[in-house]
C-alpha cells in the first residue's frame, strides 16, 4: 500500500505589493494554509473519537456495571458480568456457530472467488456484463438474501430439498441441525459477497505483469502451473486483505442468523445464534442486561483482534513459504 | 507490435491467422478463450441471478399454490402488484420506511462524498505536521470493529433523545475511513499541485481551492464513493434495527417486521424482498459498470 506521497514543495502563497493593507490578509492566509489541513480531517476524527473509539471505550466501563436497558447505571459489579456470561452454556453454543458459520463462509468464498477471478480474467466477449453479472447479489439486502434463502432452505416446502428429494436424497433438516443451518446461513454470506472479492481478486490478477507468464510459457509451464505458480504467489497481498476484512465482518455477523426464521432467536436450541444475536438478546431481549451486552461485546472485540493477529501471522508464513519454494521471482 | 488487423490488410488472411495464433500461444491471456468458460460463467450468472428471480416468482404466486409446490413454475404468475400491493397496505409502513430509506442513503452518501473528499484534499495535496500518521491511523482504524461499541452508543442515543430518529442512524456513517482513504488515493494522481498553485496565486482561499478546484477533479471518485455508500446504508440492518425499531423504520427492519408477523405467506414476503430490492436494482442497472470499476480500482491501490 502506497499511502504517503513525498511532500512536494509549495509556493508561498501570495505576493504583498502594498504593505499596510496585506499585512492583515498576509497573516490570514497563513493561518488559513496553517490550520485548513487540520480543520479538513478534523469531521473524520471527530466522528471517529465519539461513535467509534469512545463507545469501544465505554463498553469497557459498562461491562463492569449493573447497566439496565430502561434503569440505567447500577452498582460497580467487576468481572461479575464476564463470570456470568462465560459460565452460560449459550455463550459457548454461540462462540462455535460463530465460528463454524465463519469458516464455512469465508474458506469455500475466497477458492471461489480466486477461481472465477481465473475464469474472468481471459479475453471475454462483453465482459463488463459477466462482471456486472457476479456482482448483482452485492446490490440486495443481507436481510432480502436471508428471507429469499431461508425459503430455498425451508425443511418442509423448500426448493433444495425437493431437488434433493427427485435424486432420492434428504430432506435435510437445514432450520433443525447446527451444521446445516451453519451451511445454509454460510452460503447467504457467500452469495452476497463472492462476486466482490472475485473483483478484487480479478483487479490484482490484472496487475500481475504478463512477462512472468511468457517467461513461464517459454519454460514449458502448463496453465494450471501458471495459475499456482504464479498468480497464487502474487495474489498474496490482495488474499491478505480479504481474509482480514473477512474476518472483521465474518465474526460479526448478525442480519443473516436473525432472520433465517420468523422468531430470530437463533433455532430453539440456539443451533445458529451467533455472538452478535447473543449480545443483543441480552442487551434488548429479556434481560435488558447493558452490563453482560457489553461484556459479550467486549470478549468479541478481544476475539477478533486475536484472530486477525494470528490470520495475519499464518497468511504471511504460508505465502512467504510459498514464494521461496517458487525459487527465483 | 503490430496489430493483427493490419497483419491481415498488408500481407493477406492466412499470414493475420498465423500471426494471430503465434501470439495467442505466447501471450495466454489475449487468446480468445473457448465455451468451456462461458460455460462456467454462465453456471455462476446463475447462481447470482436465480435466488433474485426465485423471489419473483413467489411473489407473482399465492401462499396457497407455493405451499404446494415446492419447485416453482419457471414463469412468474399474474400477482406480483397484487402482492405487493399487500405489502403497502399491511401495517409495516411500507412507504415511510422507503421515505426513511432514500433519505437516510442519500443524506449519508452526501455527507461521506464531502467529509471524505475534504479530508482526502488535505491529506494528498496539503503540507503540515503529522500528516503521514494521522493517515495510517485512518487506514488502522477500518480494521476496527465499531459495531462492538453499540452498547454506549446506544446509550449516547437515548441519553440525546435521538433513539427513533434518523438523525441517530445518519449521524455515526457521516464520514467513513474507507471514504477518506479512497478520495486520498484518489486525489493524490487525479489532482495535479500546478492547478492548486495556481488557485492560490490567484487568490484563493483553501476553502475556495477546495470548492474550485480539489471537488471538480474528485468528481469520478466521488461518485463511485456515493453509490457505494448508497448502497452500503440501504442494506445496513444492525444499528437501524436496534436504535430505529418498529416505529420508524428503513426499508431492512420492515422487512423484518413482515417476516414476523406474516411468516406463513411467502408470496408476501417475498412481495416485500422485491419492493424493497427494486431500487437497488435499478441502480445497479445504471451503474453496476461504476460499481465494478470502483471495486477494481479499489483493490488495486489497496
Amino acid at each position: 500500500m502506497s499511502v504517503i506521497s513525498p511532500p512536494k514543495p509549495r509556493r508561498a502563497p501570495e505576493v504583498p505589493r502594498e504593505p499596510r493593507r496585506i499585512a492583515f490578509r498576509q497573516r490570514a492566509g497563513r493561518w488559513d494554509v496553517k490550520l485548513s489541513p487540520y480543520l479538513y480531517i478534523s469531521p473524520f476524527f471527530l466522528l471517529f473519537a465519539v461513535t467509534g473509539l469512545f463507545p469501544l471505550a465505554y463498553t469497557a466501563y459498562v461491562s463492569v456495571h449493573d447497566w439496565h436497558l430502561i434503569g440505567g447505571q447500577g452498582a460497580f459489579v467487576g468481572m461479575q458480568n464476564f463470570v456470568d456470561v462465560v459460565q452460560q452454556p449459550r455463550f459457548l453454543t454461540a462462540l462455535r456457530n460463530t465460528f463454524s458459520i465463519f469458516l464455512l463462509s469465508s474458506v469455500p468464498q475466497v477458492l471461489a472467488a480466486i477461481g472465477i477471478a481465473a475464469v474472468l480474467d481471459a479475453n471475454l466477449r462483453a465482459r463488463t456484463f459477466w462482471r456486472m453479472g457476479v456482482l448483482l447479489p452485492y446490490v440486495v439486502a443481507p436481510v432480502a438474501v436471508s428471507l429469499i434463502f431461508s425459503k430455498l432452505f425451508a425443511d418442509q416446502s423448500g426448493l433444495i430439498n425437493a431437488v434433493l428429494a427427485t435424486v432420492d436424497l434428504g430432506p435435510i433438516r437445514w432450520h433443525a441441525d447446527p451444521l446445516s443451518s451453519h451451511v445454509a446461513i454460510a452460503s447467504m454470506v457467500n452469495f452476497r459477497w463472492t462476486g466482490y472479492n472475485t473483483l478484487i481478486f480479478l483487479a490484482a490478477m490484472q496487475a500481475v505483469p504478463r512477462d512472468l507468464y511468457e517467461a513461464a510459457v517459454i519454460d514449458g509451464a502448463s496453465r494450471l502451473r501458471q495459475f499456482f505458480s504464479i498468480t497464487v504467489p502474487m495474489l498474496r497481498p490482495t488474499i491478505i486483505f480479504i481474509v482480514i476484512t473477512a474476518t472483521i465482518g465474518g465474526l460479526q455477523i448478525f442480519d443473516e442468523p436473525r432472520m433465517f426464521d420468523q422468531l430470530g432467536q437463533g433455532g430453539s436450541d440456539r443451533q445458529w445464534m451467533t455472538v452478535t444475536m447473543y449480545l443483543y438478546e441480552l442487551g434488548w431481549g429479556a434481560q435488558k442486561s447493558f452490563g453482560r451486552a457489553a461484556a459479550v461485546a467486549w470478549i468479541l472485540f478481544l476475539i477478533i483482534v486475536v484472530i486477525g493477529l494470528i490470520n495475519f501471522a499464518i497468511t504471511r508464513r504460508i505465502s512467504s513459504s510459498g514464494s521461496t519454494r517458487g525459487g527465483k521471482r | 507490435m503490430t496489430s493483427i488487423p493490419m497483419i491481415q490488410q498488408t500481407a493477406g488472411a492466412g499470414a493475420a491467422r498465423s500471426a494471430a495464433r503465434r501470439r495467442g500461444l505466447a501471450r495466454g491471456a489475449n487468446r480468445r478463450p473457448g465455451w468451456v468458460t462461458y460455460a462456467v460463467l454462465g453456471a455462476v450468472l446463475l447462481i447470482s441471478a436465480y435466488p433474485l428471480y426465485y423471489a419473483v416468482l413467489l411473489a407473482s404466486s399465492d401462499a396457497i399454490t407455493i405451499a404446494q409446490n415446492p419447485i416453482p413454475s419457471l414463469l412468474p404468475e399474474g400477482n406480483l402488484f397484487t402482492n405487493i400491493g399487500r405489502v403497502i397496505a399491511s401495517d409495516i409502513q411500507f412507504w415511510p420506511a422507503m421515505w426513511n430509506s432514500i433519505v437516510v442513503a442519500t443524506v449519508t452518501a452526501f455527507s461521506v462524498v464531502v467529509f471524505s473528499t475534504l479530508a482526502g484534499f488535505s491529506f494528498s495535496k496539503l503540507r503540515f505536521r503529522g500528516r503521514g500518521p494521522l493517515l495510517v491511523f485512518v487506514i488502522a482504524t477500518m480494521a476496527v470493529p465499531t459495531q462492538l461499541g453499540i452498547v454506549p452508543l446506544f446509550i449516547v442515543m437515548a441519553e440525546l433523545d435521538l433513539t427513533g430518529k434518523l438523525a441517530a442512524v445518519i449521524i455515526p456513517g457521516m464520514v467513513t475511513a474507507f471514504g477518506v482513504f479512497w478520495m486520498t488515493q484518489y486525489l493524490e494522481e487525479a489532482l495535479p499541485y500546478e492547478l492548486i498553485e495556481a488557485a492560490r496565486v490567484d487568490g484563493c482561499s483553501m476553502i475556495r481551492t477546495f470548492w474550485h478546484v480539489a471537488m471538480p477533479a474528485a468528481r469520478p471518485a466521488a461518485a463511485m464513493l456515493a453509490l457505494f455508500t448508497f448502497v452500503g446504508s440501504w442494506t445496513n440492518f444492525f444499528w437501524p434495527f436496534i436504535v430505529l425499531g418498529a416505529g420508524n423504520p428503513t426499508l431492512p427492519v420492515a422487512l423484518q417486521l413482515l417476516q414476523a408477523s406474516y411468516f406463513k405467506d411467502y408470496s408476501l414476503i417475498m412481495a416485500g424482498v422485491v419492493a424493497s430490492t427494486i431500487p437497488l436494482v435499478l441502480v445497479f442497472i445504471v451503474a453496476g459498470r461504476q460499481l465494478v470499476t470502483g471495486i477494481m480500482q479499489g483493490a488495486v491501490k489497496g
